[in-house]
């Protein structure tokens, strides 16, 4: 379970520019939760993603993962439980190694990175049969760089990568948005399936409402630091495009844009 | 001949000092000036190890240990107190001139009298029908074995985690890994073999002199530019592509004496080498671009 207590978060903090982003910000996510985010740019989404992450720091509260305070840990350290796949697609590859060295890597994930032989022979079916059901041929092409696929192929190999090693949560951070429609739906449907077989407890931020509604068994909607709606898996299933974007619509009146 | 053996006997120690520059510049994707600090270090550590009767040998590992050390403190500069790249090396190598006065105690060593690894009673004695090829011939030794061994190292995980965090930092951060460690271990091996090409040259050319250093990132780029631009797109190792670019860098500086320049010249010809082989290699990607 993960818990974000009473965040408070201020950017620029002493200059003309200081904008509070989060005020006393809570949010719980339980177990097996499949949470979808969505919100206008700036209400705070990549921002709770990071805060979750340790990639920046907050200016107070607290932020627990199984009832561990975790507030303080660094943020490689916390990524030991976590994984995440970001929305540029080279973020979550080396494009320099081949296929066979960035699976590698990532299935050591937790352990020592010593001096033993970097890619374990004895794995290479296993990484083949994990790329076959990408549907892309990457499992013909082990030796090749990473750098020369394409961004749907990078991106779907860095959900595996992601989810390679058991982790409590998996972060996904608009990681269909850098895509084209027919290969972010089929990241979207590899996500679920990702998910749905390891229960993953997800928190997934997107801008594309067809997938934060299709998807996941919670939907929150962020705007100026809070989640102004947060719907649970029933409420979700009657929820429709068209609500979720006349409250978009709403939004944008009273912020004046 | 006299001269083609010189190259490829200086090209290769060298080289040790390029696969060191190898590691900062391709790998780590770190600026790192510190190897004109490490190089004559390595080079003051042999040359006060041999004036004291120690071992030629144990001066090689010494001295790599001692480039590891400068090594972890350019990182821990860089990495701990947060200070720029090109800075950490520029504080290092300014500070490793006055250590090195300090470990050799005067700014000239001569070592004329004594073994070192390339000319010792055992070496000698197995060149003794052919002392022309004896310095070439240990020399690539040297820089074979440090090259197969940097090889080996690139292929553990600890190597890929290093190739790694130049690639893409942010994938060490994912695999909970504190990728300044990764960076430090990285500059420290880095330093080491640069440290161990000058202690090999200081051997070789039997003296330590404290401004040797000047220079060696420039020469260790240009050999490092060159290899890997001539075997881009070959099956040939970056590694073996580095050492054969350092016997030509070398080669293009004998030439370039040969036509009629001066010793005294030799720091103009390095940039203006440098200068046309970044320019040479610079002009594809410009091209690249414009097409985009």
């Amino acid at each position: 379970m993960l818990e974000l207590q009473n965040i408070n978060k201020y950017y620029n903090p002493g200059t003309i520019n200081e904008m509070c982003l989060f005020d006393n910000f809570s949010l719980s996510v339980n177990k097996g939760e499949f949470v979808s985010v969505v919100g206008s740019n700036g209400s705070g989404k990549t921002s709770m993603l990071n805060i979750i992450c340790g990639s920046i720091d907050i200016d107070g509260g607290k932020i627990l993962i199984n009832d561990k305070n975790i507030t303080r840990m660094k943020e490689f350290e916390r990524n030991k439980v976590i994984g995440r796949v970001y929305q540029n697609p080279s973020m979550g590859t080396c494009p320099t190694m081949t296929i066979l060295e960035n699976m590698s890597i990532a299935d050591n994930k937790g352990k020592t990175f010593g001096l033993g032989r970097g890619t374990n022979k004895a794995r290479i079916n296993f990484y083949k049969e994990q790329l076959k059901q990408l549907n892309l041929g990457l499992e013909d092409k082990l030796n090749i760089k990473v750098g020369s696929l394409s961004g749907g192929q990078r991106q779907a190999m860095a959900l595996l990568m992601a989810t390679m090693t058991p982790i409590d949560f998996l972060i996904l951070d608009e990681h269909t948005a850098a895509l084209d429609p027919k290969t972010a739906d089929l990241i979207m449907e590899l996500t679920d399936k990702v998910v749905k077989e390891k229960n993953l407890t997800t928190i997934m931020v997107t801008h594309n409402l067809r997938y934060a509604i299709e998807y996941g068994n919670r939907l929150i909607m962020m705007h100026q630091g809070n989640a102004i709606l947060d719907k649970n898996a029933v409420e979700k299933a009657e929820t429709k495009v068209e609500d979720i974007l006349k409250m978009f619509n709403q939004i944008s009146i009273e912020c004046g844009n | 001949m006299g001269i083609i053996i010189g190259v490829l006997e200086q090209g290769l120690i060298y080289g040790v000092m390029a696969l060191g520059i190898y590691i900062t510049y391709k790998i780590l994707d770190f600026p790192d000036l510190t190897v004109d600090g490490s190089f004559p270090m390595g080079a003051a550590v042999t040359a006060a190890l041999l004036t004291k009767g120690v071992n030629p040998y144990l001066a090689l590992l010494v001295s790599f240990l001692a480039g590891a050390v400068a090594g972890i403190c350019t990182g821990l500069i860089h990495v701990k107190l947060k200070v720029r790249d090109l800075l950490s090396g520029i504080i290092m190598m300014t500070a490793l001139y006055s250590i090195n006065l300090r470990i050799t105690g005067k700014a000239n060593v001569p070592i004329f009298s004594n073994e070192t690894v390339l000319e010792n009673s055992v070496v000698n004695s197995v060149f003794a029908k052919i002392p022309v090829f004896q310095n070439l011939i240990v020399a690539l030794i040297i820089a074979l074995v440090v090259k197969f061994l940097l090889d080996a190292y690139l292929k553990t995980k600890s190597g890929y985690l290093l190739r790694a965090v130049g690639d893409n930092e942010n994938l060490v951060t994912s695999l909970a890994k504190d990728q300044g460690r990764v960076k430090i271990i990285g500059l420290a091996i880095a330093n080491a073999m640069v440290a161990l090409g000058g202690s090999v040259m200081c051997q070789q050319q039997r003296f330590f002199e404290v401004s040797m250093g000047t220079g060696t990132m420039v020469i260790g780029l240009a050999s490092v530019i060159i290899g890997t631009n001539i075997f881009k797109n070959t099956k040939i190792k970056p590694t073996t592509a580095v050492l054969i670019g350092s016997i030509i860098y070398k080669g293009c500086v004998a030439f370039a004496i040969w036509r009629g320049l001066k010793a005294t010249d030799m720091k103009l010809i390095t940039s203006a080498l440098f200068l046309i082989i970044i320019v040479v290699t610079m002009d594809r990607k410009r091209k690249v671009k414009g097409n985009a």
